[in-house]
């Protein structure tokens, strides 16, 4: 990437004091925070969707009466998940607390009591301000660059060898120092175009296919999720894949020097780590 | 000393209250609104209004369909009506008509039918196919010589919750649509008592509670305000659900 598309100031300094730059734009910071928002708001507000009825199934329809791949539920005072066959006990966290009875419990829940209607009236809102937010986003990051310049992956950072290696790095907790820090690595580049382009759109059509009123209109969205129970299914498959990107990306925050990492996405300014020194 | 047990469950109280003071909130609830808003207008912008609901196969049906809200209403007149088989009920059509109707079972069979396979999702998530036979609502309002100045139809019911009536509404839209149809067969059966004897209203591309069972009248109106709770229907006057029950 060269000097001049990348918004970088304190250049040239040498390698054993550490750099400051300017690495995360001011939309860019915004549509995070909006979406951070969006995302935990849609997240616990379909957790309430959820309790009304805490059974998936697969294809064109799915009630009481028939078979669910996904159940959370209680029997007496435990609390279970059960996955086709398999149950596991999860009395304590799912299906049963000795404070509620709900599948997802109402510490996790918006509100923080179950009301179907309130919850839904949350999850419709947040949903606008994520479409919105994320056209916004594609936008910018296309007309910007910041999508060809930041995001996307170089020819170098595509090859496996070199994937293979950052996989080997991450999972030793061995993060890039000095200059090579600078940009996003090929991994974080990964998970957040994956969350951008796959996990988020796909959430968002798997929801719009659960409306009634939309399969009308658009019955190809049916024929490509192979039915509204399935729809159903692969939007709460998203939402916990959501849940997974969240944790790793808060834990490779924690990892990566909390207080460096916060200041970049609130600031946007950015210290590169230097090699055998504590991260921080 | 405050044990840590006991600072843990005074700060998670201290949490939810606030969590809660946020969720019952007037305002808050005011600026969520636009979202119920903006999924109508978009909606009713984005789709053809004439669009059918998918329909289905025989093969597609649910093994069961699961009887959902009340099973069975608790008014004698009912009780009475079930005891004669229906035989003296007859279907009121009213309000900003030209020419009200009183229309019994066997009028109702007589009509030109639509037989449809559909699917109805409940507001909960769960969703059931079955095979609806009915006759057209834009029919009966057509005969019944509805005023221009009719934007909803409203459904009173038979049945109740807690002594509340139930009742629906919905606009122009889709009451004219060819699929809403005032159903009295089921899965090529009459209509059993807990899917909403003798007729229940099908409007393919709502929700489930829209789907009024146990219905005993019908009314044009021009406007939901005075009627019950003003919002549309008995979940929405209630319970705060949405009267656009499209999503």
């Amino acid at each position: 990437m060269d000097a001049a598309t990348t918004p970088v100031t304190l250049q040239n300094r040498s390698d054993s004091t550490p750099d400051l730059v300017y690495r995360t734009r001011l939309p860019v910071r915004i549509w995070h925070w909006i979406n951070a928002i969006s995302i935990f708001a849609l997240l616990m507000s379909g957790a309430t969707i959820f309790n009304a009825h805490p059974r998936l199934y697969w294809g064109k329809y799915g009630a009481n009466y028939d078979d669910p791949w996904l159940i959370i539920g209680k029997r007496g005072q435990e609390g279970f998940l059960q996955l086709g066959s398999l149950e596991i006990p999860t009395t304590g966290l799912l299906g049963y607390t000795p404070w509620s009875s709900k599948a997802i419990p109402p510490l996790l829940t918006i509100p923080n009591y179950y009301s179907l209607a309130e919850g839904r009236q949350w999850h419709f809102f947040f949903a606008w301000i994520l479409i919105i937010a994320l056209i916004t986003f594609v936008i910018y990051s296309i007309f910007s660059r910041h999508l060809k310049n930041d995001l996307a992956l170089s020819s170098e950072e595509r090859r496996t060898t070199r994937l293979w290696q950052d996989i080997k790095d991450h999972a030793r907790f061995r993060f890039p120092t000095g200059a090579a820090a600078r940009n996003y690595n090929a991994l974080q580049k990964i998970a957040y175009l994956s969350v951008i382009f796959l996990l988020i759109p796909l959430v968002i059509l798997t929801g719009l296919t659960m409306s009634p009123n939309l399969n009308a209109a658009f019955p190809v969205l049916l024929d490509i999720f192979g039915g509204r129970q399935s729809a159903r299914s692969i939007h709460f498959l998203c939402a916990a894949a959501l849940c997974s990107f969240i944790l790793i990306h808060l834990l490779m925050v924690v990892l990566a020097g909390p207080i460096n990492e916060m200041r970049s996405i609130l600031t946007g300014w950015y210290r590169l780590p230097q090699r055998g020194k504590d991260l921080l | 000393m405050i044990s840590r047990r006991t600072a843990l469950i005074g700060v998670g109280a201290l949490t939810l209250s606030g969590c809660e003071r946020v969720t019952r909130s007037p305002t808050v609830r005011k600026i969520l609104t636009f979202g119920e808003k903006a999924t109508l207008t978009s909606q009713r912008l984005v789709t053809n209004r004439n669009a059918l609901a998918p329909e289905f196969t025989r093969a597609d049906l649910s093994p069961r369909f699961r009887v959902n809200g009340n099973a069975m209403p608790a008014s004698p007149e009912y009780a009475r009506h079930v005891a004669t088989g229906f035989a003296d009920w007859a279907l009121e059509v009213g309000g900003l008509v030209q020419n009200p109707l009183r229309l019994t079972l066997a009028q109702l069979k007589a009509a030109p039918q639509r037989t449809q396979i559909t699917r109805q999702d409940c507001v909960e998530g769960w969703s059931a196919i079955g095979e609806w036979t009915g006759v057209p609502l834009s029919l009966l309002l057509r005969h019944a010589q509805i005023s221009d100045k009719a934007q909803f139809i409203v459904f009173h019911c038979a049945d109740d919750f807690s002594g509340i009536p139930y009742y629906e509404s919905i606009d122009m839209i889709d009451a004219l649509h060819p699929q809403t149809i005032l159903a009295h067969t089921m899965n090529r059966q009459p209509l059993p008592i807990g899917h909403g004897a003798p007729i229940r209203l099908r409007v393919e591309r709502a929700l489930g509670y829209k789907q009024a069972k146990f219905v005993m009248r019908i009314e044009a109106v021009a406007s939901l305000t005075g009627i019950h709770g003003g919002k549309g229907g008995y979940w929405e006057d209630h319970s705060g659900y949405q009267w656009f029950a499209g999503i």
